[in-house]
């Protein structure tokens, strides 16, 4: 298994380490309860160095990302995040990546980490496809990344960097500097609260961790694994590349409809549109559990004792104390209050559509 | 650290305890090392009363966040009593594994099963291997 440049702390702290997507990552430190709840009410740090960085730079750098991804980039200013999706050609998701506008002509990417290899691939056969000035580098091996999330996250980056925070909006980023090393802080994160997503060169990520630890356990930050992570974001209603959304989903069965610009032309559109066009047939909706039992990756769903589609994340929710779930299911089945059921082992117990996110921050 | 396991009971392999009542009956419960191993229990899926199983079969399901794990019958019998109060406090498994936390009563089917079970000091063994 591959690891991050901080595999050695997470061994030093105990950490229960699991294979994800050929990684050794931290499942937990203590409790995914726990590290949930720190996120909740102050803040947690999450090794994301897994994740994958692809650098675009040159004078059609933008001309190449608009063909390749589906949202309209023309409008980004420098220093702004956008979330986009990369298609294949029948207009199932390879990816949902964040776009970041480095400068004019360099961008860089963020990739899922087990999607990074094929978001190369496809975007360099674009690219070569359409002859575009512009280069590609994956830049992931070189480069760390992490997550400090949660209310107080502010409170705590603002002690290790001479940039005011105060003034760095949701889906932002600048150039900066962490404990005196060079950083890019970007507000944004997958957990449903403020934070930031920092990314520094992998040699200097231990650094930044090990003064982010410093500077946060006073303030109730604890570190969080992978556990905390997917509990955070399905409660936030967030998909899961991998287990929501495979190559065979489409924008239009999740809710990502909005990131499809239909006024440009972009790679995996005429597929797109002949499904937008015959309509779509499953679609996935949040249901909470009424019954008991914890719906489950895979479980069916059913409605009158017909099957209507499957589980694609199910959990326990620590926020909301019940269980909680994202299925794929019939698009007429997905009205809020509709009455499913899920099978869980031997037995059926009843569900309902609740509308998306689960879990909503007070601002 | 997990607590010592009690020598007044006996292990299966699978980390499942079982204490004999002396009276044909038996308690049955995950070991301290296993909900430490799985933490964050928040969900226990009971057998019906009256349900019989043969040793190394399903008997309960444990849940944490992330996981969902058998609990396998130690010996072949049939349910007599669940301990109900793990429905809506499935946490006790984690603050008392070998006590509150208990799963199941089970009428024993062949007492001789229970002599291929670990005692306390194999049972000791064999985490101290599983966690190198």
């Amino acid at each position: 298994m591959k690891k991050t440049p901080l595999y050695d702390r997470h061994a030093a702290l105990n950490a229960k380490i699991i294979d994800f997507g050929g990684w050794a990552m931290p499942v937990q430190y203590t409790s995914v309860i726990e590290e949930h709840r720190a996120t909740r009410a102050n803040a947690a740090l999450f090794d994301i160095c897994h994740m994958g960085e692809i650098e675009v730079k040159g004078p059609q750098a933008l001309d190449l990302l608009q063909f390749a991804l589906t949202r309209d980039l023309a409008g980004q200013k420098t220093g702004q995040v956008k979330l986009s999706a990369l298609l294949n050609d029948r207009g199932g998701i390879i990816d949902d990546l964040t776009v970041y506008k480095m400068d004019r002509d360099f961008y860089m990417l963020v990739t899922n980490a087990t999607t990074r290899e094929p978001d190369f691939q496809r975007i360099r056969s674009l690219l070569e496809e359409k002859k575009f000035d512009a280069s590609l580098a994956d830049v992931s091996d070189s480069t760390g990344k992490l997550d400090l999330q949660g209310p107080r996250s502010e409170a705590i980056l603002q002690t290790l960097t001479p940039d005011d925070l105060k003034n760095l909006r949701f889906y932002w980023f600048i150039p900066s500097q962490v404990a005196g090393i060079p950083a890019i802080i970007s507000r944004s994160g997958y957990t449903g609260e403020d934070g930031f997503e920092i990314y520094a060169a992998g040699e200097e990520i231990g650094a930044i961790w090990d003064s982010l630890m410093d500077a946060g356990t006073g303030l109730g930050m604890k570190p969080a694994g992978l556990g905390a992570r997917d509990t955070l974001r399905l409660e936030s209603g967030m998909m899961l590349n991998g287990q929501d959304i495979t190559q065979e989903t489409c924008p239009l069965e999740v809710p990502y409809a909005w990131l499809v610009d239909w006024s440009k032309d972009f790679a995996g559109k005429p597929a797109l549109a002949a499904i937008r066009e015959r309509g779509v047939r499953k679609k996935l909706a949040g249901f909470e559990m009424t019954g008991r039992g914890i719906a489950r990756h895979g479980y069916p769903v059913t409605k009158d004792g017909r099957e209507i589609g499957s589980v694609t994340s199910g959990t326990f929710s620590p926020t909301l104390n019940k269980a909680i779930g994202l299925a794929f299911v019939n698009s007429e089945d997905t009205a809020p209050d509709t009455e499913i059921s899920i099978g869980i082992r031997d037995t059926v117990s009843p569900a309902k559509i609740v509308p998306l996110p689960f879990y909503k921050r007070q601002k | 650290m997990s607590k010592p396991n009690p020598t007044d009971r006996l292990y299966s392999k699978d980390h499942e305890w079982i204490l004999d009542r002396g009276d044909g009956t038996a308690s049955v419960g995950i070991t301290d090392y296993a909900q430490e191993m799985l933490t964050d229990i928040v969900f226990v899926e009971l057998p019906p009363i009256g349900k019989k199983v043969a040793a190394g079969e399903p008997l309960a399901v444990v849940e944490s966040v992330k996981s969902v794990s058998d609990v396998y019958s130690p010996v072949g019998g049939e349910v007599i009593a669940v301990n109900q109060t793990l429905e809506n406090t499935p946490e006790l498994v984690n603050q008392d594994a070998f006590g509150e936390g208990w799963i199941a009563q089970l009428k024993v089917v062949d007492p001789e099963e229970l002599k291929t079970l670990l005692d306390a000091a194999a049972y000791d063994a064999l985490i101290q291997e599983e966690k190198h």
